[in-house]
């Protein structure tokens, strides 16, 4: 009990400073790396919850995948230690007005709020669980979005692959058409 | 097992990471530090959803599959902005993202 | 029942005539066109006179009194279901009359035009013209409402302003037109105003149901009382004051003078012995009204006559352009018109004053078209309208100067010429019902006798002028209308009014009367012989009469000052008080208003512009502001 308390504020402090680190810190690697330790311990918060499937495709998939791809484009697109300027005041300003608004009312409507929890027993989530949902074709099944997803995953492929081509010199391209 | 820790802990937890990603949204300069921030919103919902999912309807398995698609749509996401962004670099040499603006009046 | 059914085509073959003329003129030949226009009034004259003879001497009569006969009708606006306007052809005995005066004086205008006119630019033009203006006024005494007669009223101010612009390269004469039309405009807006008090309280337009004496229509009306005056009253001297306006009476006179800018001819016709009697015959037409229903109105037309009649002599006694002379005179004899109808009573013997006025229309038309025509043919000779410029010119004109002198001679009153007769009768009515004017007309009578033979003698006496080139006759297209209105001068005295026309419809007694005739021509042989003293020889009596009476003479010379204060009112008043501000009002609230909707909406859409800035991040923060606004409301604010 109290150890999960212990963990759940560490993880929560980690996320919530390094979060906003993230988007105020002025040196663009070291926001990718707050980055990851964001999603780190949000793969902590995961654990916690018992969902260690997801955590575990989260760490994989998020940390090692995204924040991986999102340091390279920074390599490609411009200098490490580049620094930034702030951001101009007026835009911090309207924009920190606009979230802490938001965030106000959220947490506002959150605490109003009453949850009421079902009754029904809880039911264990393991691999195998998962695994036969994602291919069954019953009440609980999962196979529609399961491809769907494959389908996006192809098409995100392809457009990636396509928008970043460079692009041939139009001469040689165009006259090689025309001998077809 | 979570009883020590009332669900509105991580709800409220979910609401800053999501507001810090909308303040990111808004403020930064650079391309990349949009998409990170946009990764926080992403993230901030998922963790919404697995909470409602283990406190309110242990039964189900909603929350889970949907947080699990979600991370997959995410990396996609990614994968397309980040070869944007190169073409951005390639045609504008910037990716400071005020002066992206050609679709203006 | 005799068929009247032609006389439609009095009126319309002019008509027919204008539009062909109007629009083919060009094509045609100049002579051509003086000749179709001449023929189709030949035509029309000689209907007339059939129709005449038909009328007054076949038609049945009832009781003794000349019927009303409709002769064409048709519906052209049906207002309510007893209140329509029609346009067709009222024939009786003032209608007939008219038509033979007016298309005799137009006819005899058209033949001496074919002359007058030659060569000029524009001949057809003319024609066509004289053409419209011949249809406006005979639709307008055929006319068998009085919407009908407004409608044809305002056509002929219309053919008036024409005719009188027609030089229209001359400034003087484009103003006068336009004086002429906007003064009469003005008057006429009176008019319309007694034509709907009138028409609202006695439900009708139709002439024949409104003047019938015993019939309920009179009778309307006339216990409603506005500051004093009967509701009937009101209207009928509003209707007056449209014939102030046509008629040229004071104070509308203003626009007479000036129009003898147009031809000759065309002053002959309608400045003379056409349309400006229309206000006359609006009179005698509504008569019944006025004597019935609203008597102090007829007063009112007296009282304006009269007034007018003294005003316009005094004014010609010092006149030196000579058709102005004639101006004033024809507003002169016009008051001795309206003066008559003014003191004159309805039925028998009682209308004496009304049949001596529509007498004296049929005269004062013959013998004013002819002193106008004889002016032509002065004019014409020696080229200059100022009386100045002339003299001794009965060597050179012999025709000129008998017919000149004839109707120099009418108009003094001196037997046996008609006018002896017409102002005799209207001077016994005028004794037997008032006095004041009576003793207005008489001394009026005198001094038209002296300033007629003023200009007669320095004309055709007085001194030896060297001309320049030596005056010639006019050729025989002038001196035949001449003759024949002459002619007319002479013996129309002797047709018998009082059998044909009267208040009434019958005849009556009537003869003349010694206690007036003698004293009238008295007065006129001694305005002659005053005229001669001064003017028959070239004498400084003229010069010291002026010089004695300065400010008289300057006052008649400059008309009284009339028209500066005319211009006074509009300019410094009209236009500076009343037009200025609502020209600015105008111009800068409701211009103002639609220029600032126009400027607002292209500035509001300017910053609206800036939304669309490119900046994702602002687009972005619109969308979250907008949720969170959005969120806040349905949660919070709605209940």
């Amino acid at each position: 009990m109290i150890a999960n308390q212990i963990m759940f504020f560490l993880f929560s402090a980690v996320i919530i400073v390094f979060s906003i680190l993230t988007v105020t810190s002025r040196k663009i690697l070291r926001a990718a790396v707050y980055l990851l330790f964001v999603l780190i311990s949000t793969a902590g918060l995961y654990f916690m919850l018992n969902y260690q499937f997801l955590a575990a495709v989260q760490l994989t998939v998020y940390a090692g995948g995204i924040v991986v791809l999102i340091i390279f484009s920074i390599l490609l697109t411009s200098h490490i230690s580049q620094k930034f300027e702030p951001a101009g005041l007026k835009k911090s300003v309207f924009s920190a007005i606009a979230a802490l608004t938001g965030a106000i009312l959220s947490i506002v409507t959150i605490l109003d709020y009453k949850f009421e929890a079902t009754t029904q027993a809880a039911k264990e989530v393991d691999m195998k669980v998962i695994g036969k949902s994602l291919l069954s074709v019953e009440n609980d099944g999962y196979i529609l979005p399961f491809e769907v997803i494959s389908v996006l995953l192809l098409a995100a492929m392809v457009a990636a692959i396509a928008i970043a081509k460079k692009s041939a010199p139009s001469g040689t391209q165009s006259t090689t058409l025309k001998q077809e | 097992m979570n009883a020590g820790i009332p669900l509105q802990y991580f709800l409220i937890l979910a609401a800053i990471m999501f507001f810090s990603g909308v303040y990111g949204f808004l403020t930064r300069r650079n391309l990349i530090t949009i998409l990170m921030s946009v990764e926080l919103i992403l993230n901030s919902v998922n963790i919404n959803f697995l909470a409602f999912n283990r406190y309110l309807y242990p039964d189900k398995m909603d929350g889970m599959f949907f947080s699990l698609f979600v991370i997959a749509v995410a990396a996609a996401e990614v994968a397309v902005a980040i070869s944007i962004i190169i073409n951005i670099y390639r045609r504008f040499t910037t990716i400071n993202v005020e002066d992206v603006d050609e679709m203006k009046y | 029942m005799i068929n009247f059914g032609y006389t439609i085509w009095i009126p319309l073959l002019p008509f027919l005539m204008f539009l062909l003329l109007g629009l083919a003129g060009n094509k045609l030949k100049p002579k051509l066109s003086g000749l179709l226009g001449t023929c189709g009034l030949a035509i029309i004259t000689l209907l007339s006179y059939i129709t005449a003879y038909k009328y007054f001497f076949t038609s049945e009569k009832i009781d003794g009194a000349f019927q009303k006969i409709t002769a064409f009708k048709t519906t052209w606006l049906q207002l309510t279901d007893n209140l329509y306007i029609d346009l067709g052809v009222l024939l009786d005995p003032i209608s007939v009359m008219m038509l033979v005066v007016i298309t005799t004086v137009s006819f005899m205008v058209h033949i001496y035009s074919l002359g007058y006119m030659k060569g000029e630019k524009g001949f057809e033009r003319y024609y066509a013209f004289l053409s419209l203006f011949s249809f406006s006024m005979l639709g307008l005494v055929l006319a068998t409402n009085i919407f009908q007669m407004y409608i044809f009223w305002e056509l002929v101010g219309v053919s008036s302003y024409l005719l009188i612009g027609f030089y229209y390269q001359k400034p003087s004469a484009v103003r006068a037109s336009k004086k002429a039309f906007i003064v009469t405009r003005f008057a006429d807006l009176g008019f319309l105003i007694g034509i709907l008090l009138l028409s609202f309280n006695t439900k009708t337009f139709d002439f024949i149901t409104l003047t019938d004496p015993a019939g309920s229509a009179i009778a309307q009306g006339s216990g409603i009382a506005f500051l004093g005056l009967s509701v009937m009253t009101w209207s009928m001297i509003f209707v007056f004051m449209g014939g102030i306006g046509k008629s040229a009476m004071f104070p509308f006179h203003i626009w007479l003078p000036d129009a003898m800018e147009g031809p000759t001819p065309v002053s002959a016709l309608i400045h003379a012995a056409t349309m400006v009697v229309a206000g006359v015959y609006l009179v005698a037409r509504l008569f019944p009204i006025y004597s019935v229903s609203a008597p102090v109105a007829l007063e009112v037309v007296a009282y304006i006559g009269a007034f007018s009649s003294l005003f316009a002599a005094i004014i010609a006694c010092t006149q030196t352009d000579i058709k102005r002379v004639l101006a004033y005179s024809t507003i002169s004899q016009i008051g001795y018109m309206l003066v008559a109808l003014g003191v004159s009573g309805y039925g028998g013997h009682e209308g004496l004053g009304y049949m001596a006025s529509m007498f004296h229309l049929f005269t004062h038309a013959m013998f004013k078209a002819l002193l106008f025509l004889g002016a032509g043919a002065i004019i014409h000779a020696v080229h200059s309208n100022y009386m100045t410029d002339m003299g001794g010119l009965r060597k050179y004109l012999p025709v000129t100067h008998i017919t000149f002198l004839v109707a120099c001679l009418t108009i003094a009153g001196i037997p046996p010429f008609s006018g002896f007769f017409s102002k005799d009768e209207i001077l016994a009515a005028a004794l037997h019902s008032n006095k004041l004017l009576f003793a207005v007309e008489y001394a009026v009578a005198g001094i038209t006798a002296f300033y007629m033979f003023r200009i007669y003698f320095s004309i055709f006496w007085g001194k030896e002028t060297q001309y320049h080139e030596t005056p010639h006759e006019a050729p025989a297209t002038m001196t035949i209308p001449l003759i024949i209105l002459a002619t007319g001068s002479v013996f129309s005295g002797f047709i018998p009014f009082n059998q044909l026309v009267t208040s009434d419809g019958k005849a009556f007694e009537s003869g003349l009367e010694l206690a007036v005739a003698v004293p009238s021509v008295l007065i006129g042989l001694i305005g002659i012989w005053i005229a001669y003293i001064m003017y028959r020889k070239e004498t400084a009596i003229p010069e010291k009469l002026a010089a004695t009476f300065k400010y008289s003479y300057k006052w008649a010379y400059n008309k009284f000052y009339m028209d500066e204060l005319y211009l006074f009112i509009t300019r410094n008043i009209i236009f500076k008080h009343i037009s200025e501000p609502v020209a600015w009002f105008d111009r800068h609230i409701v211009d103002g208003t639609m220029n600032a909707i126009a400027s607002v909406t292209q500035s509001a859409s300017y910053r609206i512009r800036g939304l669309q800035s490119g900046q994702l991040q602002k687009y972005a923060y619109l969308f979250v502001t907008g949720a969170v606004l959005l969120a806040i409301l349905f949660i919070y604010l709605w209940k």
